[in-house]
């Protein structure tokens, strides 16, 4: 299944808004065809949601754009995945370099078992940098994006283990923010957390999406429709449907994708 | 309800058995510890500790046994602990899963079961003679180094692996390379797993006789060692050369010599617990 993709999202001639590309993506863990071919342009600086079923490829799929996969046994891919305009997966591509442009949250909150200074400051230490000063205001400052700031400023050198599933949550997305990358994946950010810090990470999500270009898979349709921009629905290892989120979720061309947001599937 | 009755005596009989049980070895090592203790106690103080072995018991001390026994503890944990953890390293986080590695592992395992006389057959080919080390300090650390290595490796290798692999997603996503991964946060985190495991190595080294016997560990060394070419003796050398005396006064220069043998696998036993202890609490 090729150009699922509805035509306003495909214009080839403002390439500039298309951060993330796919053309003619496969994956293979061993024999298993994971993702079937997908082709798919996604915007900066706004939200896209990767929605379907459980094992239908979408978090494989969001794993492509920092090479996380890489490590997995098995693994193999096709086509090309392009972050503005350049293949991430050419052999001289440098994937620490990578990764430091494109960050990632997990599922489940996954913060180092060092204090919380530590847990910010550690993207920015691998980088070489050792400024005191530097790191600090780096830290504070990313704690503040996150709304975390206050919360444990007295405690900085406390375990970050000791935090909330919540906060811990934020404290991952801190420690993203602070090496400064442009695109931040997040896999199922919030379905570990209760509704309250579900609506702060949410919240957070919106105002990120000014700076950086976002890409969340999740399984909570109405968060997808609260949060996201553009929707994009997975099915089996296809992109069954592609498009703005308010009329995939109010009008979707698919009927696959009707039943899918309607719950009468997956 | 007969059923239920007889379900119950059984119950009722296994539990007993297996208090008995339970108590068998506890109370077998204790009539051993009582016995060592009342036979040898009274012949610690600090004389005993400090004098050089002699033809007369009661002025024979375990000096120059104990300070062998130190070197060899301290030149084999400098040999075991950067290849063991290195090797451990790289065969949980770099090498491949694969035929290779699991025919890596198996073997591994199987040499942490090889009888320690069998490395003291090797390290007397290899070390005191290939390499012309002869009975030194330093052979004998090198063939200890190479019995604790299995136990090392398997020890360190469970430490890294019980870190959550989500530690190493969150850090690879971050731009970390592999081996800063490992540098910063893989070893910080087993740290106390693979102390614990490395010191349970150690004190399986320190009690080991027949493969320093091989090497040719001499039973009677009048001076301590003072470099790692020197010759030497351990204490349970020194133990088993007491034993086979036929006077009475140098068995109970055994029985002391083993409660101070004793009271340092306890010690280090005590000090492993305190590591793993204190290292499942930070993982938590």
């Amino acid at each position: 299944m090729t150009q699922q993709v509805n035509e306003n999202i495909v214009d080839k001639s403002i390439k500039r808004v298309h951060k993330l590309e796919a053309r003619g993506v496969k994956v293979f863990y061993d024999n298993f065809e994971a993702i079937k071919g997908i082709d798919m342009q996604i915007k900066a600086n706004k939200v896209t949601a990767f929605i379907g079923p459980s094992g239908c490829g979408k978090s494989t799929f969001l794993r492509l754009f920092d090479r996380m996969n890489d490590y997995v046994d098995g693994f193999r891919m096709e086509g090309e995945i392009l972050i503005d305009g350049e293949n991430i997966y050419k052999k001289k591509v440098n994937v620490e370099q990578l990764r430091k442009q494109v960050g990632m949250v997990f599922q489940k909150p996954n913060p180092f078992p060092k204090s919380i200074y530590e847990n910010v400051a550690y993207g920015l230490k691998i980088q070489g940098i050792k400024d005191k000063k530097f790191l600090k205001e780096k830290v504070e400052e990313s704690l503040k994006q996150v709304a975390l700031w206050d919360e444990v400023k007295d405690d900085l050198n406390k375990s970050a283990m000791a935090l909330s599933g919540g906060q811990q949550q934020r404290l991952c997305i801190a420690r993203t923010l602070a090496v400064e990358p442009s695109i931040i994946l997040m896999d199922e950010p919030t379905s570990a957390l209760d509704p309250l810090s579900t609506a702060k990470i949410e919240e957070l999500i919106y105002e990120l999406k000014q700076k950086y270009t976002i890409v969340i898979v999740t399984h909570n349709m109405q968060q997808a429709g609260r949060i996201s921009d553009y929707t994009a629905f997975f099915y089996l290892g296809e992109l069954i449907e592609y498009d703005k989120s308010k009329k995939l979720f109010t009008n979707p061309e698919k009927q696959q994708t009707e039943n899918y947001i309607t719950g009468r599937f997956g | 309800m007969n059923n239920i009755k007889a379900n119950r005596l059984k119950d009722q009989i296994f539990k007993y058995w297996g208090i008995a049980c339970t108590l068998l070895g506890l109370v077998l090592l204790a009539i051993f510890i009582g016995s060592i203790l009342i036979d040898g106690l009274q012949r610690i103080d600090w004389d005993f500790i400090t004098s050089l072995p002699s033809r007369k018991a009661e002025r024979a001390g375990i000096y120059t046994a104990l300070m062998g026994s130190v070197w060899v503890l301290v030149l084999t944990t400098l040999i075991a602990l950067p290849l063991g953890i290195a090797a451990a390293i790289y065969l949980e986080e770099y090498a491949k899963k694969g035929r290779l590695s699991s025919l890596l592992e198996v073997n591994i395992s199987n040499l942490a079961g090889v009888p320690s006389i069998i490395y003291g057959l090797l390290g007397l080919e290899i070390f005191v003679r290939v390499a012309e080390m002869g009975s030194s300090v330093l052979a004998g650390s090198f063939t200890l180094a190479l019995l604790i290595l299995p136990i090392v490796i398997v020890s360190t290798r469970e430490a890294i692996k019980a870190v959550p692999q989500s530690v190493r997603d969150a850090s690879f996503a971050l731009g970390a390379s592999k081996w800063q991964t490992v540098a910063r946060q893989l070893l910080p985190a087993s740290f106390g797993g693979i102390l614990t495991g490395v010191i349970l190595a150690l004190s399986r080294a320190v009690g080991e006789t027949a493969p320093l016997i091989v090497i040719g560990a001499l039973t009677y060394v009048p001076f301590a060692p003072e470099s790692p070419m020197d010759e030497f003796s351990v204490l349970p050398i020194q133990i088993f050369n007491w034993i086979s005396r036929p006077q009475e006064g140098f068995e109970v220069n055994a029985a002391a010599a083993i409660i101070i043998l004793l009271l340092i696998t306890f010690l280090m036993n005590g000090i492993a617990v305190f590591f793993r202890n204190k290292w499942q609490k930070k993982l938590g």
